[in-house]
């Protein structure tokens, strides 16, 4: 296994964390009740604190001196590990918690598996993480059965944001060179083999919330190896990094 | 302040029960919401506390216009959490004045359609980076003079909800300063921010603490019920007193040409704000009014489907509990 590809691997996780976080944070004040106010700010908070983990680690393991945030704010797009679902925008509360909970699902079977990996550094932060993202996954879960058994509108809306958002979702479990490396040297699982666990808790939520998943296997790929982003996420840098591109010289 | 030009009710009750409630008040003891109180005490307290949480709501929008451009994610997960403690001051506050009789629902309808207020500093736009330290520093800064000595007003739950409320405004004052000590230190241009910043920021700042004492027709019942602790005058002044030494240590310049330290009275001259101005922020002409009740509006009304959904949820839920029973 090498450095490079530990270093690609701690910026997906990291551009994943990060990626979302910002987009879970563009709700703030504009919630649909005070209590998700909260909540969601809660969860971009756990989201921000993990890329500082993940993206801090990378620079370490890159050893060139940048930091998490020079990671963070002087990347642009191609540079990017973050699957294209957390790029998503945020479209209504539905599609952000529909969006929320096919990642908390995935996140938290991850991080369970890094919790056990050869990796210290790895284990430590997916330990400090796993206890997070448990809670998150009984939020979005909880809020997904809510708005998909509650009226006639909110289960129309989330079914429409789940057809929406499911081709996003098989990216997740599709190995490539990278993780072949990680799940070689125990450091982290095959993606693959998490996919049965999610599928069966999945079913169960979705039934619950009265939501059929889509009969289809179709997955946009792209995102966590950079080769294609959407092109949302340029949009999303141009805000988040722009105070560090226009005075690159000035600490804040 | 948080709170400005609440009209106080007049009272016209029972004088004997009056007077036993005013001994009460001046002997330190708290009212709490089951007790007997003057209905213009319980109208006075809705209106004050109302109109503090709704500055705590509304409070978000012109720092949460910069989390999404925040310079660093450490900048920007303290920021985050400064927006949310605001949104749970909202909470609390608005849980102190549902004891008195009315419904957050309410509450935020009558915020919604222009019947009720919010101060008038969350009018104003946050145009730099700088803006965050300023708000933090001056925005928080005035409201701590305000609430700390409300921490003991004779309302039992309004007391309650400002002792937590003052422990997590100090702290975002702190930060505040920590942010414009960067700037102020920084590059030509990050200075020119924090000294921008200030200059906006100054007087909308003074008017929080709302007209002068001599204009000020509300004041006397509202100080005898406990519910102001000091005329706004007073305030403004400890503000001013306070504020500029910290702006010294800054280098940077209060933009009051006739500031001058007074030997006398211990304390600045300074120059009052422009009054007409805080009457047409108040009127709804100030920079943001449109945008910010727009905002607020748009969330609500978004989210209408979402509140109904959880709502029939949760009564589907219990009516199949029943049913399984
Ligand atoms: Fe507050
Ligand atoms: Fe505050």
């Amino acid at each position: 296994m090498s450095d490079d590809a530990l270093f690609e691997f701690l910026c997906r996780m990291g551009d994943n964390t990060l990626v979302l976080g910002h987009r879970v944070s563009e709700w703030c004040g504009h919630a649909p009740v005070l209590e998700e106010d909260i909540a969601l700010a809660n969860t971009a908070l756990d989201l921000i604190g993990q890329t500082q983990m993940w993206l801090g680690l990378a620079g370490e393991i890159e050893g060139k001196g940048r930091s998490a945030d020079d990671l963070a704010m002087r990347r642009d797009v191609w540079d990017f590990r973050n699957i294209l679902l957390v790029e998503q925008p945020n479209g209504d509360f539905g599609q952000t918690m529909m969006r929320q909970f096919l990642f908390d699902l995935w996140h938290l079977e991850m991080l369970k598996a890094l919790s056990g990996s050869s990796h210290d550094r790895v284990a430590a932060i997916a330990a400090k993480s796993v206890k997070e993202v448990q809670y998150h996954v009984e939020r979005s879960g909880d809020t997904v059965i809510g708005l998909g058994d509650g009226t006639s509108e909110s289960h129309r809306r989330m079914q429409a944001a789940l057809d929406l958002l499911w081709p996003y979702v098989g990216e997740m479990f599709v190995p490539d060179h990278i993780d072949a490396q990680m799940s070689e040297a125990g450091i982290a699982p095959d993606p693959g083999e998490l996919r049965a666990t999610y599928d069966a808790r999945l079913a169960e939520v979705m039934t619950e919330a009265t939501l059929t998943i889509p009969d289809s296997g179709f997955a946009h790929k792209g995102g966590k190896s950079g080769m294609r982003h959407s092109e949302h996420l340029g949009h999303m840098l141009t805000q988040m990094q722009w105070l560090q591109r226009a005075y690159p010289d000035a600490t804040w | 302040m948080y709170a400005q030009m609440v009209k106080s009710e007049a009272t016209q009750e029972d004088p004997e029960k009056l007077a036993t409630f005013q001994a009460r008040i001046d002997a330190g003891e708290k009212i709490e919401p089951k007790d007997w109180m003057p209905a213009g005490y319980r109208k006075t307290l809705i209106r004050q506390i109302g109109q503090h949480a709704h500055s705590e709501i509304v409070g978000q929008l012109p720092e949460g216009n910069w989390i999404t451009r925040a310079p660093t994610l450490e900048r920007k997960a303290i920021l985050l959490a400064k927006v949310q403690d605001e949104a749970g001051h909202g909470l609390y506050l608005y849980c102190a004045a549902e004891t008195l009789g009315v419904s957050r629902d309410e509450l935020t309808e009558m915020l919604l359609d222009g019947r009720m207020k919010y101060s008038s500093i969350f009018n104003y736009p946050t145009l730099t980076w700088a803006d965050m330290g300023a708000v933090g520093w001056l925005v928080d800064g005035a409201a701590i003079m305000n609430q700390v000595p409300l921490q003991r007003t004779s309302f039992g739950p309004y007391s309650r909800a400002m002792i937590r409320i003052c422990k997590e405004e100090s702290f975002h004052q702190r930060q505040g300063y920590d942010i414009m000590m960067k700037m102020a230190r920084g590059t030509p241009e990050q200075k020119r921010m924090a000294q921008d910043a200030l200059n906006r920021f100054w007087y909308p700042s003074l008017m929080m603490f709302g007209p002068s004492d001599k204009d000020s027709v509300h004041s006397a019942q509202s100080m005898a019920w406990k519910i102001k602790m000091n005329t706004n005058d007073e305030l403004r002044q400890k503000f001013v007193d306070q504020t500029v030494p910290q702006a010294e240590y800054l280098g940077l310049t209060v933009p009051d040409e006739t500031l001058t330290w007074n030997e006398e009275k211990g304390g600045y001259d300074f120059a009052e704000p422009d009054w007409k101005e805080f009457f047409e922020v108040i009127q709804g002409n100030g920079p943001c009014n449109t945008e910010r009740l727009a905002a607020r509006n748009k969330a609500w009304d978004d989210g209408k489907w979402v509140r109904d959904g959880l709502l029939a949820h949760a009564e589907k839920r219990s009516m199949r509990k029943i049913a399984a029973e």
